[in-house]
């Protein structure tokens, strides 16, 4: 069989695709995440309701919206509502089965940053900050996060928490009695983490060709290898096509994030 | 009684040096249009208010019109950062107030319906809590339960560009409605732009329709193409190419400066704007239509 070759992007994309179910409800987040989402639709889940923080649900977008503020998702959607109904009935009253987000920074246990790095009132570097993420991330039944792998990225501890994952372990989240689980995986272009017992971020899968030891040179802690390491799939043909379509100019999928 | 005003009038009449301004619209129905006559009217000191600053509010700090931004995500949507917000918050020139979407929508629902403030659930991330003074938390007094509370935002003048309205300032839009019926009551003067002016029987027509009531609004203004780059539902298109020019141009400071020469202070309006945009660009941004089912009102 052919073996398709691929973009780092594309390989993240489409391995976050394949995390949703065709029952889900998604809140979908910005960039890479949007094109997951609109693979997943038009591949292995086709009833899947995408829900976008401007207010549109059950969007059918035509062609691939680059902001998610695109007309293309208000053309042919179920319903579309203010923002604040979008916030408060959908995300807080647990409508959203699971929340699709990129991240600037991630810790070991889940917490994100897309808000700054050093100092809040003096920043090296000012990202663009939370947008839905903080709701999101606490209210969604479960959440997955797309970010290339790099120790930059994958911090023991994030500068600035925008969101909370599983704060200093499961059971300080659980203690909040936040509605949502948390976070469920994390889609590098190296693998996939998850969670384990104690909301400890580890290396579940690794992508084709990949060590786990490349995973672990590129954790800013001490990453831990599941005992049942897998290797995901290659992204298929199709995948890829369909995917392409979505992005003829390459705008996310060319980068290696 | 007509509240029907030219553009320049209402930017003039209506927003004063030291105003907090919200340019309502996620990323639909951005009102660039005016977000320009402010530029060239060269008001200073202004508080801008948005969920997402967006390019118009990038274009009116490097224009020189603002002193502190309030925002929930500085980003240029699907493209990467606002450059110039970015730029000059990281320098200390330009003071920021920072909240969630779903806080900051919060503020303005809490000032749209004349209460101090609004509570929301927690979500145990803490760290924007600490950094910005305005959330609080109280108990709720019917459990022991923890809320988040922010307070009400009022800004002095809200913009909101609509599809159509009729000339007391009865609005209908339709598509991405975002928050811009919050920002409507909530601010204490409103002005609409508008694709159309339509008779009221229009308005009429479709009751359910009238976002935004006339009752809630100070100054209507016919300004067409007033969202570009952003855009208006059924109208015409988002200029995604520009949203991605921007990110070169933004990247060096002589350039927005030609930019907002050319664009902005060298151009008396929207109509001339949109001229020298080009038939290309025109062509580019059509739409083709597409029709709901009408609803039957009944005659009763």
């Amino acid at each position: 069989m052919a073996t398709a070759s691929y973009t780092p992007s594309e390989l993240m994309t489409v391995n976050a695709a394949r995390l949703l179910r065709d029952d889900d409800v998604v809140f979908v987040g910005v960039g890479l995440p949007n094109l997951a989402c609109n693979l997943a639709r038009r591949t292995h889940a086709p009833n899947l309701v995408m829900i976008y923080e401007a207010g549109v649900i059950g969007a059918q977008p035509a062609r691939l919206p680059l902001s998610i503020g695109d007309p293309t998702l208000v053309s042919g959607a179920l319903s579309v509502c203010s923002m604040y109904e979008i916030f408060a009935f959908y995300l807080q009253r647990g409508y959203v089965s699971v929340g699709f987000m990129g991240g600037a920074q991630i810790d070991r246990y889940g917490n994100v940053n897309a808000t700054v790095i050093g100092d809040y009132r003096h920043p090296k570097v000012r990202l663009p900050g939370s947008g839905g993420s903080m709701e999101i991330a606490a209210f969604a039944d479960r959440c997955t996060f797309l970010t290339p792998h790099q120790k930059r990225r994958f911090p023991e501890k994030c500068d600035f928490r925008t969101s909370a994952g599983f704060l200093d372990g499961r059971s300080a989240r659980q203690a909040l009695g936040l509605r949502g689980a948390g976070p469920a995986t994390v889609v590098t272009d190296l693998g996939l983490l998850e969670p384990d017992e104690s909301g400890e971020l580890i290396l579940a899968a690794v992508h084709p060709g990949v060590e786990a030891e490349q995973a672990r040179q590129n954790t800013g802690w001490d990453l831990r290898v599941s005992q049942a390491l897998r290797t995901t799939a290659a992204p298929t043909v199709d995948e890829l096509a369909i995917l392409r379509q979505f992005d003829p100019e390459r705008i996310y999928l060319s980068s290696t994030g | 009684m007509t509240k029907l005003t030219p553009l320049r009038d209402a930017i003039a009449d209506l927003v004063h040096d030291g105003d907090c301004v919200y340019a309502a619209g996620f990323t639909h129905l951005i009102p660039f249009a005016a977000g320009h006559e402010i530029i060239r009217q060269r008001k200073r000191d202004l508080v801008l208010a948005r969920a997402t600053p967006d390019l118009i509010y990038d274009q009116m700090v490097a224009a020189g019109c603002a002193r502190k931004v309030i925002f929930s995500y500085s980003g240029n949507p699907g493209v990467g950062s606002l450059r110039i917000v970015r730029a000059e918050i990281e320098a200390g020139r330009l003071e920021w107030e920072e909240y969630s979407h779903f806080s900051m929508i919060t503020r303005l629902t809490a000032g749209a319906a004349g209460l101090p403030f609004l509570p929301m659930n927690p979500t145990g991330a803490g760290d924007l809590e600490r950094v910005n003074p305005s959330f609080r938390r109280v108990k709720d007094p019917y459990s022991d339960r923890q809320v988040v509370t922010v307070p009400a935002l009022n800004p002095d003048v809200a913009i909101v560009h609509v599809q159509r309205a009729d000339a007391d300032g009865n609005c209908h839009l339709w598509g991405i409605v975002g928050e811009q019926k919050e920002a409507a009551f909530a601010a204490e003067r409103v002005i609409v732009t508008a694709e159309e002016i339509v008779d009221p029987a229009v308005i009429r027509s479709d009751p359910n329709r009238t976002i935004i009531p006339g009752l809630a609004v100070t100054a209507v203004c016919h300004v067409p193409y007033c969202a570009h780059p952003s855009y208006t539902q059924g109208h015409y298109d988002r200029d995604n190419a520009f949203y991605l020019e921007w990110d070169r141009i933004s990247a060096e400071a002589g350039q927005v400066q030609a930019w907002l020469d050319a664009w902005v202070y060298s151009v008396k309006d929207r109509d001339e704007y949109w001229q020298k945009l080009g038939p290309e660009v025109h062509a580019r941004l059509e739409v083709e239509p597409l029709w709901s089912q009408p609803v039957n009102y009944g005659k009763y």
